[in-house]
């Protein structure tokens, strides 16, 4: 070795053999954890990398603007010039799934954060709230697909919804709500005791405190986790497929007429992917890439929101 | 005087109240000696419990108007209870509960017909910690004054606030900027300001000056003094000369919830008639 002696003349002895030991094992840790991002990173993507390549040259204009096709070639740009009847697309179910959304989002809004102001401000703290409190942290473990037969049997059996728009957006409503309701909590309760008693002490009342106080250093975690909810629900397929949303609609729904049938992109892209010619694989290829930048957009929303309105900016 | 709570009590609820019940007839001779001033708040047999744990025994204080009133005693002594109870802040603890009476100009708080909010109306309170609204200057003094409806000439109002608490200097040409970009001595005078813009007739302090350096700490207490002209101040320290040099009148609070003894500022750091008292002052301990 050329490490130096260990002992000087001062006579403090250095043992370098054990730090260097220790320094060994940290260098280990580093390496595993490294590697675990790594594996997820590169997966991730492949697969996206993968979905663009199969999408390449399919996704046009005119996949976003048209109603969807039985026939392959109908997506294919170098078919559009001799349609017909036009060529194939997205459209009816983009519009389905904005719909969708735009109805649970509202539905959220209200039912979360009412319910997590509830539970966090007014809820005295005793055996029955901390069991509610504990069966909403369950519920969002749940599976989606038993919201959707409760959607099924509740929403478009015994409030003879129909297989429609709003039955949808209640049953993804109830899907989230649990994630929703927790995450508005701990925002809530984040919101320091400090600010609630500054406002008491000057004479607010409760509903002032709230909302002058609580809700403002609140709302940039809330938003943030309705909309990262919402970016969830948007993908969900199986809870749709319970109630019964259309696999494939050639006009888009009516947002004024929430009860008529829908279909949502995930239908449509699951439609196309179980179709046997080779070429439908690029047609749910294009939709994905389209489902995955409406995702990330709101994701995007949601990070600019959370910046946007930290009121210590 | 009010040294009689030394043994242990059962924390029942009867037993409270055949402690308040023989009250009445108590003499009021643990007040202070000399009262100038018309009473504002007055304390009678006042016992509050955080659950099983009793934390003030039977406190009977009679508070001066436009005094400043001091409270010491060492920590968990129960006096930060004890201010908190003259605003019911304490209702924001589910666990607290109080027995005896507190009066208000003649008016016990704790009755039923009296609402809390309208009661801190009357009765503003500045904490330990300053603790800004994470919003600009002006909306944090003018807080107080929309919540309550006076928004009546907002402007003048907060300038009015921020000058009495002597910070509109400082802030004038940045009321739009946040509260908690000012320093820590500047935050608790905006504190102060936003307590004093919707003209209480009492301030409570808990601790104002204590999380701040001796310069910001001289300004809360020259503050403190001018306050004293227009408002009733009850101010809880850890710092006895603190107390000497602002108070009126000081409480003493030692273990257990008693208040020891009451009396002129000037009576208790010079001549206090309870040797604990006496002890405690000259730093024997606490």
């Amino acid at each position: 070795m050329s490490t130096p002696p260990t002992t000087d003349d001062s006579g403090f002895e250095f043992d370098e053999s054990a730090v260097r030991r220790k320094r060994r094992l940290g260098k280990l840790f580093l390496g595993l954890c490294g590697t675990a991002t790594l594996v997820g990173i590169v997966a991730l993507v492949a697969l996206l990398v993968d979905v663009v390549v199969e999408a390449w040259g399919w996704l046009t204009w005119e996949f976003l603007t048209y109603p969807p096709s039985q026939i392959v070639e109908h997506y294919d740009p170098s078919n559009y010039g001799d349609l017909p009847t036009g060529p194939g697309g997205l459209y009816p179910a983009i519009v389905g799934s904005i719909y969708l959304i735009v109805l649970t989002a509202i539905f959220t809004l209200f039912l979360g954060v009412g319910a997590a102001i509830y539970l966090e401000e007014y809820a005295p703290d005793n055996r029955l709230t901390r069991f509610i409190e504990a069966n909403i942290t369950n519920l969002a473990g749940v599976p989606s697909i038993v919201y959707g037969l409760l959607g099924l049997a509740v929403f478009v059996r015994a409030l003879q919804t129909g297989a429609s728009l709003i039955a949808g957006a209640l049953t993804l409503t109830l899907l989230i709500l649990p994630i929703v309701i927790v995450q508005s909590q701990e925002s809530l309760r984040a919101v320091p005791d400090s600010m609630r008693q500054a406002s008491y002490g000057t004479g607010a009342t409760k509903w002032q405190t709230i909302r002058n106080v609580v809700l403002p250093e609140a709302v940039p975690g809330i938003m943030t986790g309705i909309i990262l909810s919402l970016s969830r629900a948007i993908g969900e397929t199986a809870p749709i497929l319970m109630v019964g949303a259309a696999t494939t609609m050639f006009t888009p729904p009516e947002l004024t007429d929430p009860t008529g049938p829908f279909s949502a992109m995930p239908m449509q892209i699951f439609e196309w992917a179980k179709l046997p010619d080779g070429d439908f694989q690029h047609v749910a290829a294009a939709g994905i890439v389209v489902l995955l930048t409406v995702l990330l957009l709101m994701n995007a929303v949601a990070i600019y929101i959370r910046n946007a309105y930290d009121p210590r900016g | 005087m009010t040294a009689n709570g030394e043994a242990p009590r059962t924390v029942s609820k009867s037993a409270a109240d055949d402690q308040q019940s023989t009250a009445t007839s108590v003499d009021d001779g643990s007040l202070g000696s000399s009262r100038v001033a018309d009473p504002v708040i007055e304390s009678r047999d006042l016992d509050v419990y955080y659950g099983d744990d009793q934390a003030l025994d039977g406190i009977d204080m009679t508070i001066p108007e436009r005094q400043v009133t001091a409270l010491i005693g060492p920590s968990g002594c129960g006096k930060s209870t004890f201010l908190r109870s003259i605003n019911r802040m304490n209702d924001l603890i589910d666990i607290a509960r109080v027995d005896g009476e507190l009066s208000f100009h003649g008016k016990n708080v704790y009755d039923e017909d009296v609402d809390p909010v309208a009661l801190r109306r009357k009765i503003g309170m500045v904490f330990q910690k300053p603790n800004p609204f994470p919003k600009s200057i002006f909306d944090n003094v003018a807080y107080g004054l929309r919540v309550q409806d006076q928004d009546e000439n907002v402007e003048q109002q907060v300038r009015t606030a921020l000058e009495r608490a002597a910070l509109l200097e400082e802030v004038e040409d940045q009321l739009d900027s946040s509260g908690l970009d000012l320093s820590g001595g500047q935050q608790q005078r905006l504190c102060i300001a936003r307590a004093i813009a919707p003209d209480p007739e009492v301030i409570l302090m808990d601790e104002p000056a204590s999380a701040l350096d001796p310069v910001a700490t001289s300004k809360i207490e020259d503050l403190v003094e001018e306050l004293a002209e227009e408002y009733t101040v009850v101010i809880v320290t850890h710092n006895m000369q603190q107390a000497a040099r602002i108070s009126d009148k000081t409480a003493v609070f030692l273990t257990g919830g008693h208040l020891v003894e009451f009396d002129d500022t000037d009576k208790i750091f010079e001549n206090p008639e309870s040797d604990r008292v006496e002890d405690y002052i000259t730093g024997k301990f606490g």
